[in-house]
């Protein structure tokens, strides 16, 4: 679906992107990782068209980046903005028509969406008068109002409350078994780990990983195991570290170069072993580890 | 070209459906006409019911002898001073004008008691009696009767005719024309600051707002900032254009309900009456120096640096509020747009309206940046072609070439946000190419 080939962007003397490799596969929510700062905002904001990179491609559907393409791509910038003078039905058709709508197409899809998410009652409301989550869920029927094959979300959770954050989630969920691609750009590890088939993650303008999130979390396996011993028949050593807790020792074990069978069987003869589980990090540690060793190099 | 029309529409309609804007369109032609309704209305009462002031005047040389008006009666005596001011404390006499013997030469000691301040109207009226008196006086003591220098008095009018290049005459009026410069160089100068402050507020709301980011995602910046300068130009068109359509109905009415309250036969005493008295004069050469203008060039002039003016400071007015974030923040970058904005209005009363022709009239009607305000105080006077058609073009290049340096601001500043730009980063902006 999208493509970055060798994206270079800097501002002055800093470097916002450097050499940019992306492949986002058609289909695929996509998660865009990284701190603030580190380059996220410049790439979507080249992908859009907002501002033009110094050197490097970008390819949709394998053509190169073109005015037409702005229709099909809908973008949730992270700082939301409306005009609270305006109407909510004005605000959606104005920005529909902006993308490219025709009237008539623009208001049935506007009918449909505020139906779709119980609004219907708002039309006629200002963005002032309503609420902050409301006119989150405004600011989110606008952006997809006008089907885009491409779905670009910065921080789209943020500003909603839990129940409000479960129906975006859904509706995204629902726009990706469509066919829709998602690029979701956030800090937000759980809702990463929730959404995304794919992950990338950028720190000081460059890419450091990418791959599906079990290829990621795959090659940060620290190869650590968490045992539990039930009521060991000799006692654990001592530098394994166990804590007793009703007669069961936890403690974890790093591989050291056995396979994890040749761990198990050296742990049988301690007595019943109730727990056998291979430490996966999560895609906060990960992000953390990494943006921190990227600043020590 | 199909999103600037979008962005146009969404700036006009915001705009003119806002409801300060309908009671800003219908009350202000009402206000001005009203204000001094109100003051004629106020004149008029106090003048009726105000009693007769009673002033006693005590005049050493026996000489002078003031003429009562229609607010003030003179009481003329011997009293002395002391009782005289007795009169004016026991609220007998308003006041009490004193005037002492003197060399006519040199006339001095002439003094005004009264309980209360007297006011400027009373002083003026009192000085300038008397000092006829006097002039009368002494023209009577070198032995000519006052009467012969009233008979030599004469009043002069010089009719002042144009003649074009085709050999027509043009009856022409300086003060019709001294008129109409002003208040086109008037207008356009208050809609250029009005309008421009609009387009400066919008685009800081925008950018406040963050709603550009959105926008920018859908059109060019450059297609953005024109969508606004052209949407808010239709609003003061519009505004504009019920004005003249207003102001015209309400003239109507009120010289038709005038004309109704005027009996027939007063009505034609009075229009007589003005025929015998002021024969070719007064209404009847205004109207002669109206049928004089060339309406058409002038109305095309206005329009033409009404819009011009309008859209080489707009441009400049956009770019600036792209740079900031608040209306205060604006104020840094404001200098270069209200200086040649108040060097032309300036300009228009200084050079302009008192020699329209003048090498400086010239200069400030042809540089770009006050050519909109300048050249339509000189217009009504007649401007010869080439200079018009110098000053325009160079208006549309002074307009091409603000927008242009306005829109490599504003691509830029629209999203910058945190950072207070100065003049330095501006310039850099501008360089930039991309």
């Amino acid at each position: 679906m999208l493509e970055t080939q060798k994206l270079n962007k800097s501002y002055g003397t800093n470097r916002a992107l450097t050499d940019l490799d992306l492949k986002v596969n058609k289909g695929v929510i996509f998660g865009l990782l990284g701190p603030n700062g580190a380059g996220k905002s410049t790439l979507i904001r080249i992908i859009n068209q907002i501002i033009d990179a110094d050197s490097g491609q970008v390819f949709i559907d394998g053509r190169p980046l073109a005015p037409d393409h702005i229709s099909q791509i809908g973008y949730l910038p992270e700082e939301r903005g409306l005009y609270k003078k305006m109407k909510v039905w004005d605000q959606m058709l104005y920005f529909a028509r902006l993308k490219g709508l025709s009237q008539i197409d623009a208001k049935k899809r506007i009918n449909l969406w505020l139906d779709k998410m119980e609004m219907s009652t708002w039309k006629e409301k200002k963005i002032e008068d309503l609420s902050k989550g409301m006119a989150q869920k405004v600011q989110f029927i606008s952006t997809i109002i006008h089907n885009p094959p491409l779905l670009i979300l910065d921080e789209p959770f943020s500003g909603f409350d839990p129940v409000n954050a479960e129906i975006i989630k859904d509706q995204i969920l629902e726009l990706k078994s469509q066919g829709t691609t998602v690029i979701l750009s956030t800090h937000r590890m759980e809702s990463v780990e929730l959404l995304c088939d794919q992950v990338a993650m950028i720190n000081r303008s460059q890419k450091i990983l990418d791959g599906t999130i079990r290829q990621v979390k795959n090659s940060y396996r620290p190869e650590v195991f968490q045992v539990t011993v039930d009521h060991p028949v000799k006692p654990i050593p001592a530098e394994w570290i166990a804590h007793e807790e009703d007669g069961s020792y936890h403690f974890t074990l790093p591989l050291s170069g056995k396979t994890p069978n040749e761990l198990l069987g050296e742990l049988m003869p301690y007595g019943q072993i109730s727990r056998f589980q291979e430490v996966i990090p999560s895609m906060e540690e990960i992000f953390i580890h990494q943006v921190k060793s990227t600043k020590h190099e | 070209m199909n999103k600037i029309w979008l962005v146009i529409q969404r700036e006009y309609l915001a705009r003119v459906k806002k409801k300060s804007f309908l009671l800003a369109t219908l009350l202000t032609p009402l206000i001005f006409p009203a204000i001094m309704a109100i003051f004629v209305w106020i004149a008029v009462e106090e003048k009726e019911n105000q009693s007769l002031r009673i002033i006693e005047v005590v005049d050493d040389n026996k000489l002078f002898f003031l003429e009562s008006s229609e607010q003030y009666a003179f009481s003329f005596s011997d009293r002395s001073i002391d009782e005289a001011k007795e009169l004016v404390k026991n609220g007998d006499r308003y006041g009490f004008l004193h005037i002492p013997s003197f060399d006519l030469k040199s006339p001095q000691g002439i003094t005004f008691y009264g309980e209360e301040n007297p006011n400027m109207n009373l002083m003026s009226y009192l000085e300038s009696s008397l000092k006829k008196k006097i002039e009368d006086q002494r023209l009577y003591e070198t032995g000519i009767d006052p009467k012969i220098i009233t008979d030599i008095r004469t009043s002069v009018d010089i009719k002042s005719i144009m003649l074009d290049e085709q050999g027509g005459e043009k009856v022409s009026n300086a003060t019709v024309n001294y008129a109409i410069g002003f208040v086109a160089g008037i207008l356009i100068y208050m809609f250029i600051f009005i309008y421009g402050n609009q387009i400066m507020q919008g685009v800081i709301e925008e950018k406040s707002s963050r709603i550009v980011e959105i926008l920018v995602s859908s059109l060019k910046p450059f297609q953005l900032m024109m969508g606004k300068i052209v949407g808010i130009a239709g609003v003061g068109l519009t505004q504009l254009l019920i004005w003249i359509v207003l102001i015209g109905g309400l003239t109507t009415i009120v010289t038709g309900y005038l004309g109704m309250q005027m009996p027939q036969q007063q009505a034609m005493e009075m229009a007589q009456a003005g025929m015998e008295q002021v024969p070719d004069s007064g209404v009847a050469e205004i109207l002669q120096v109206i049928n004089g203008i060339d309406f058409v060039t002038l109305v095309a002039c206005f329009v033409f640096y009404f819009l011009g003016g309008y859209l080489l400071y707009g441009a400049l007015f956009a770019g600036i509020g792209s740079a900031v974030e608040t209306p205060s923040d604006a104020q840094q970058f404001m200098l270069p747009v209200t200086v040649p904005l108040i060097v032309s209005y300036m300009g228009l009363f200084v050079f302009i309206l008192q020699d329209p022709n003048s090498t400086t009239s010239f200069w400030l009607s042809v540089i770009p940046l006050t050519s909109p305000i300048a050249m339509m105080g000189r217009v009504s006077y007649g401007v010869p072609f080439w200079e018009l058609a110098l000053s325009m073009s160079l208006l549309i290049l002074g307009f091409l070439g603000t927008t242009w340096v306005a829109g490599k601001i504003y691509r830029i500043g629209i999203l910058m946000h945190g950072t207070k730009p100065s003049y330095k980063t501006l310039w850099k902006w501008i360089k930039t190419n991309n």
